[in-house]
């Protein structure tokens, strides 16, 4: 490999010696990168250098980052997965609450109407009740207003009888009993 | 020794771009050889980045933490960029070169940025080091080509879906674009880092002057931002190259 290298780098050397018109053998004015003397040394300190880094890089330092980089892969990967059943943890719990709450509305639904049938159906007997203990007060004041009506009438013809008896004694006349309670009772009627 | 080669050229200023590149022995004098084990400028800078990418992802990511740190997140951010391109790219049966890729990558994209430090060595820019990265490309695309498909890889530059009459003309210019590929892939990376210090260190002349030394130091800063900006973006194209070769390499076909 030196050998190639030094073939080619030696036309290189002939293509600068033309350009630089002072021949690389006259040592220092040439390019330093053409001293061939100096290629063992640079080379066999480029494969050392490289040897080490290569057992180095492919021995320790690829496979711990490599390590490291699938650690923290794995570590997203399961937060990531940890996050996923949470949020579905979170969307279960809400639905549970709202299935809850729909329930609690259902519920107290039914129990609004339960009491408004249950108060209705008080109120209507009460108002049953009411009704006839009003008709019965009814009846009953009919009944009297009747009892005082029919009162109110006897004492009326009553007076009428003792006025008209009354009178006809006050102009002079001798009444005829049978004949004013005749024309009272007909004039009660009219 | 390059001063005096450069002095007369440039009249007065003094210019060496090119000697930040010079390979060094960290211990003893520039003009001392170097061998093959020496411990050089080079040397350090690579260690530096070795150490700078051991310390970002070995001990930045030492909490493993599920919440990471600033540094870890750093590392992973990197890890996943890196991935998802070698993925998107390369295809899912690449994941197994992510590792290389991540090497490569790394490597570069550090290397880049610590030479972008000032007094600081750009280890990137020769191409001594290029080189044998696109090498190192080119040669595991190939034989993973050949190993995973067999002949079928040569199908890549045999384009089915032209006319008969141009297939052999297609399949020589895809064979001369593929042996091309890591020279490209070199030259880009080593020439881009190269020539943005290289610039940086012209201007660096320049503000000796004390005329233009208002502009140099503004040239500079804004060449230092696009630099930082070609630091990364070269470092990305390298790898997202690789892994467009590394794509042909698995699936051939056109």
């Amino acid at each position: 490999m030196a050998t190639e290298t030094e073939h080619a780098a030696g036309e290189a050397a002939a293509a600068a010696e033309v350009a630089l018109g002072t021949p690389p053998e006259a040592a220092g004015p040439g390019m330093p990168q053409l001293a061939f003397e100096t290629f063992s040394n640079q080379i066999f300190w480029l494969v050392v250098a490289l040897v080490i880094i290569y057992f180095v890089m492919s021995r320790i330092a690829l496979p711990r980052i490599a390590g490291v980089l699938a650690e923290r892969q794995g570590t997203i990967t399961n937060d990531l997965a940890a996050a996923e059943e949470l949020k579905q943890k979170a969307v279960d719990a809400e639905e549970a609450y709202k299935k809850a709450l729909a329930d609690a509305r259902t519920e107290a639904q039914k129990i609004a109407a339960e009491t408004k049938a249950e108060i209705q159906a008080d109120l209507d007997a009460a108002k049953a009740k009411a009704d006839a203990e009003i008709s019965a007060k009814t009846a009953e004041s009919e009944k009297a207003i009747s009892e005082i009506r029919a009162g109110a009438v006897d004492s009326a013809s009553a007076v009428a009888k003792d006025t008209v008896e009354a009178i006809l004694a006050a102009m002079g006349f001798s009444a005829d009993k049978a004949a004013v309670d005749a024309a009272v009772a007909d004039r009660m009627k009219g | 020794m390059a001063t005096e080669a450069h002095g007369e050229e440039t009249g007065g200023l003094v210019f060496h771009p090119l000697d930040q590149f010079i390979v060094k022995p960290l211990f003893g004098e520039i003009g001392d050889p170097v061998s093959w084990y020496t411990i050089t400028n080079v040397t350090l800078w690579m260690a530096l980045a070795v150490l700078a990418i051991i310390a970002l992802f070995v001990f930045g990511t030492r909490g493993r933490g599920i919440v990471p740190s600033r540094t870890q997140s750093i590392g992973e951010i990197l890890y996943g960029f890196t991935y998802k391109m070698v993925e998107d790219v390369a295809g899912k049966d690449a994941i197994k070169f992510f590792p290389y890729i991540m090497t490569l990558f790394m490597f570069i994209l550090f290397a880049n940025y610590l030479g972008l430090l000032p007094m600081s060595f750009a280890t990137t820019s020769h191409i001594a080091v290029t080189a044998v990265l696109a090498l190192a490309v080119f040669l595991t695309v190939t034989i993973v080509g050949f190993v995973k498909n067999g002949t079928k890889f040569l199908g890549l530059f045999w384009v089915s879906s032209a006319p008969l009459a141009l297939r052999p003309i297609l399949a020589i210019i895809e064979l001369i674009s593929y042996f091309v590929r890591p020279v490209s892939h070199s030259i880009r990376l080593g020439g881009n880092i190269m020539a943005g210090h290289a610039v940086m260190k012209v201007f660096a002349g320049f503000a000796a002057v004390a005329a233009i030394s208002p502009f140099a130091v503004v040239s500079i800063t804004a060449i230092y931002g696009l630099e930082m900006l070609v630091a990364g973006v070269q470092a990305y194209v390298f790898t997202i190259l690789t892994c467009v070769y590394l794509k042909d390499a698995l699936h051939p076909s056109h």
